[in-house]
């Protein structure tokens, strides 16, 4: 089943000009490759630059290079973080980071597994997102992540909106755990396989897990 | 008062001008901003008229540092009896979209560009 959230519509063709990269997060543990994440988000400034008219003597050429620049580092390493924070370790499916240039916008799409349990709560930050005015919400989040002393404050995805002015938006596909595990190559052992897990009680550990995609999507 | 100093970053106090100056490249997970936001909420524990936040050589912050420090604005402005002062950069481009958010939180801040 896929649910699809945001602001616009994917893009229907893959652009010709992209990078994607893909990260398996269970090789190493989160704090030792957490440095990653910025690297990863610098590389991809630096790439994306390059597709732009550079000339170091205009000044607006210049302004507008380095917030480009500012944008694309700063919302492809909070994709990163949150991926990497919430991202299911167990699954197979890798973390992927996709760069994608169209003729009056890029996108920026971080793919990460979540347990299908947490994907309401999720949700239910999405459409808060889409539907409260952004410096309210920040205020909001704020004033609550103090007062109950929370860990997070949910300010990643909302500063992209509010200070980068980039549409978001998000799809949800459901597969059953694990899924590359399963030997899809012979059909049959994968259907029986299926037939048995559809019959085991709904308490058994066997759960399903949601990949979860977000896009975001500059003008340029 | 710990000043925090690493390779990539460092947040350092300065108690003659109640002035705290961050500086470099902070990426930083939840863990390793714990420091940060203690030495932020010890400088609150004496009553200053004045504090100061510079994050003049401040290059890069991620969001969870925004929150840390949009948490500590919140927390002067709701004690009402502390002038705060941020002085950034305008070189870096974010740091303007950024910190009018912390106009918001207390609109009686002061903002320095250099």
């Amino acid at each position: 089943m896929v649910q699809t959230f945001g602001a616009f519509n994917q893009d229907t063709l893959e652009s010709q000009e992209y990078l994607k990269m893909r990260f398996s997060p269970s090789s190493a543990p989160l704090q030792q490759r957490w440095k990653n994440n910025g690297v990863s988000a610098d590389f991809l400034a630096d790439y994306i630059i390059t597709f732009f008219p550079n000339d170091e003597n205009d000044p607006i050429l210049s302004e507008k290079e380095a917030e480009l620049k500012g944008a694309v580092s700063y919302i492809a390493n909070e994709l990163l973080e949150n991926a990497m924070k919430f991202n299911m370790n167990t699954s197979l499916f890798p973390v992927k980071l996709e760069f994608m240039l169209y003729s009056d916008h890029v996108t920026l799409s971080v793919s990460n597994s979540l347990v299908s349990e947490n994907v309401p709560e999720f949700q239910s930050f999405i459409s808060e997102l889409l539907n409260t005015e952004p410096q309210e919400l920040y205020i909001r989040q704020i004033k609550q992540a103090e007062e109950d002393n929370l860990n997070t404050s949910g300010l990643g995805l909302l500063t992209m909106i509010d200070d980068y002015n980039a549409d978001l938006s998000w799809t949800f596909e459901s597969h059953l755990k694990n899924k590359a595990e399963l030997p899809t190559h012979k059909g049959f052992i994968s259907s029986f396989f299926k037939t048995v897990l559809s019959l085991l009680p709904h308490q058994s550990n066997i759960s399903t897990l949601t990949v979860v995609t977000t896009t975001v999507q500059l003008s340029i | 008062m710990e000043n925090i100093i690493t390779k990539a970053y460092s947040v350092k106090y300065d108690a003659e001008t109640t002035t705290v100056y961050f500086q470099g490249v902070m990426r930083l997970n939840g863990t390793e901003y714990v420091p940060i936001k203690q030495l932020l909420n010890d400088i609150l524990e004496v009553d200053h008229p004045v504090i100061i936040l510079n994050l003049q050589g401040l290059e890069v912050l991620n969001s969870s540092g925004i929150s840390i420090l949009g948490r500590f604005v919140f927390t002067v402005a709701n004690k009402k009896t502390i002038h705060l002062i941020v002085q950034g950069a305008e070189k870096f481009v974010w740091q303007r979209k950024w910190v009018l958010n912390f106009k918001r939180l207390m609109p009686s801040l002061l903002l320095e560009w250099k």
